[in-house]
């Protein structure tokens, strides 16, 4: 078990190392763009790009700027080429809202997914079951810029329900921080609801023809104890591991549109703005913390299962 | 044959006319596509002609097409600007089909591209084992590892300065075929994973067996004993993908480094949409109404591919939600 573990945390730490390459790549080698040429602004003095070149250090070999970039990142000193402001502490004051707008919209979606997916596997087959399951795929089909853009211009700016956009600090105002976070956790959550309820519903009727079911209900237990207790009971230990998964990668950058659309100023949001200026220290950190979110909790699910289950540390995903 | 196993799913297929319904809707929507010269000849101008001074008549009068504080003119129901202008005076229904064009385009060939990868990864890891799966699918890890929106992005945005140039393949800076590149990239991993499963399942098999046992080299066995098995498979997953493939087109030209304006995609027209919401909330719907129509239609039609294919519940559905 132990070997199983550090093998893990290796592919890990080398999974993480070839998404920090690769996105300094992407960067250095691709656009064959100068960035010293771009940091100077419109028609520079060619002494000007030469003192941003020697300054930032853009004349050193790549290797040599990927190590100290790495250094720069990882020791939280990174500082953004355009607006010069440290990237640690812009992903810090992010955080917090991409923090609340994941989590605020994986619990609507595992709320509603499950209880959707519950009531179309009761109703498997009937009319309400398809409807449910029609809903479920429109779910998915809704671009979420999309939805959110219409849904903050009708019932936000058109008729006044909620707030057109934004986000307000908790500490400043807990409520209207929670009624600002509203429309965007809605939207967010839209497509995960189709996902999960579909999810839950076939699991559920997966869980129904087993014999320990079958047990529970000759023991004489109503129908309502069989569902809670031994159904759904069962029936939910992958979509909780899923949901795990799922939050991690709204919280490492799954959220981009959303707080784009809703203009949460999150981490998302950082990244977007810093992509589109070829910023590569945000760029870099941003992707590594997402990265590091995604890889992580697939170790941690890994790790877990092979702990409930022998025969996949011996045989491999 | 007589009762094949194919000729027994397109028999379910049929029965199943809620997924024919949608299929066919999907068929329709690339028809129209097709057919966007036709009408840019009916309504009288092409996607990107603009018309900022122009008047058309209406209520026995005439209006402008853009007023002069930069409103256009909404729907007019009739072939000239049937769905309206938008903020350069351009016919929007016009836009709507070659933007079809676009989407469509860039959706189906990033689709078909990432299937042709991840069969071909999926296949050689799975069968080969060892050093090449581990290869593979540490390969497939690092990509995984990224957000997926957030690397369609940086790809978008480095290769839109500069193209890529890789042997023979050209895709020069602004062109549809570095959007196809990206996608397709992108969402290998989602579809090699499935395979790669699927194959290490089918290797274990007796006909496997039996053909290595005849002197069936690797490829010979792959290509005509693993591969017609893996079809199943891979035509159940090929419409989820184009339908995700769409909607991450959609996603890159909102974010703005998919199709380069003045060309028009959905994801475009939406972004520019969005941005004059208050006085024209025709610019954002209408293309939207269209993504959502062309996205459902595929998950509906292969959803019903998936339960005439695979009466198990629960088969992998739907890959990763940009």
């Amino acid at each position: 078990m132990t070997r199983f573990v550090a093998g893990r945390l290796v592919q890990m730490v080398a999974v993480l190392f070839a998404v920090s390459v690769l996105t300094f790549l992407i960067f250095n080698v691709i656009p064959n763009g100068d960035p010293a040429q771009r940091m100077a602004g419109k028609s520079p003095t060619e002494t000007q790009v030469e003192a941003i070149r020697a300054d930032w250090g853009f004349d050193e070999p790549l290797a040599v700027q990927y190590v100290r970039t790495m250094e720069q990142v990882l020791g939280g000193e990174a500082i953004s080429y355009f607006t010069q402001l440290n990237v640690q502490q812009e992903i810090l004051a992010g955080l917090p809202r991409t923090l609340a707008l994941a989590l605020g919209a994986a619990i609507l979606w595992m709320v509603f997914g499950i209880a959707l997916g519950v009531l179309g596997a009761l109703r498997a087959g009937r009319l309400s079951d398809r409807l449910l399951t029609f809903f479920a795929l429109a779910g998915v089909s809704l671009p979420v810029f999309w939805l959110g853009a219409i849904l903050s211009h009708f019932l936000g700016y058109q008729w006044g329900l909620f707030p057109n956009g934004g986000y307000v600090p908790f500490a400043e105002s807990p409520l209207d921080w929670a009624y600002h976070l509203v429309l965007p956790c809605a939207t967010l959550a839209v497509l995960f609801v189709g996902f999960y309820s579909r999810l839950v519903r076939s699991n559920v009727l997966d869980t129904m023809g087993e014999d320990f079911v079958r047990t529970a209900r000759a023991k004489g237990l109503s129908e309502r104890r069989v569902l809670l207790a031994h159904v759904l009971r069962n029936s939910l230990i992958p979509v909780v591991t899923l949901w795990g998964l799922d939050f991690g990668a709204v919280v490492a950058g799954g959220a981009i549109l959303t707080e784009t659309v809703f203009d949460i100023q999150g981490v998302g949001q950082y990244a977007a703005e810093s992509v589109g200026q070829l910023d590569v220290p945000p760029v870099l950190a941003v992707t590594l913390f997402g990265a590091f979110f995604i890889v992580a909790l697939n170790t941690v699910v890994d790790i877990a299962y092979a702990l409930l289950d022998p025969r996949i540390r011996v045989g491999g995903r | 044959m007589g009762q094949s196993p194919w000729r027994l799913a397109l028999r379910r297929l049929r029965r199943d006319r809620i997924a024919v319904a949608f299929g066919i809707l999907f068929a329709v929507l690339a028809l129209m596509a097709l057919a966007a010269p036709l009408w840019a000849e009916v309504a009288g101008r092409g996607p990107n002609a603009t018309n900022e001074t122009g008047q058309i008549a209406a209520d026995g009068g005439a209006i402008d097409v853009v007023s002069l504080d930069g409103v256009p003119v909404g729907p007019q129901w009739r072939a000239e600007y049937l769905l309206g202008a938008d903020a350069n005076g351009r016919d929007v229904a016009v836009r709507l089909l070659y933007g079809a064009r676009n989407s469509l385009l860039i959706g189906i060939a990033a689709a078909l591209l990432t299937t042709i990868l991840a069969t071909l990864v999926g296949l050689v890891a799975g069968f080969y084992g060892r050093w090449v799966d581990a290869v593979a699918r540490s390969a497939l890890d690092v990509i995984w590892a990224f957000p997926v929106v957030l690397l369609g992005v940086a790809l978008g945005t480095a290769l839109a300065l500069g193209g890529l140039t890789v042997g023979p393949i050209d895709l020069a800076a602004g062109s549809i075929g570095i959007s196809i590149a990206v996608i397709a990239v992108v969402y290998v991993p989602y579809m090699a994973r499935p395979i790669r499963g699927e194959v290490l399942a089918l290797r274990e098999r007796e006909f496997v067996a039996a053909a290595r046992a005849q002197g069936a080299s690797g490829p010979r066995t792959m290509a005509g004993e693993l591969l017609p098995n893996l079809a199943p498979t891979v035509v159940v997953l090929a419409p989820l993908m184009v339908a995700n493939a769409i909607l991450l087109e959609a996603a890159l030209s909102f974010l703005g480094v998919g199709v380069v304006p003045p060309d028009p995609s959905w994801g475009n027209m939406i972004d520019a949409g969005t941005e004059k919401l208050v006085t024209a909330p025709h610019l954002a719907i209408a293309p939207g109404l269209m993504l959502v129509a062309a996205v459902l239609a595929l998950n509906v039609f292969g959803d019903g591919v998936r339960d005439a294919l695979d009466r198990r519940r629960g088969a992998a559905w739907g890959a990763e939600r940009p």
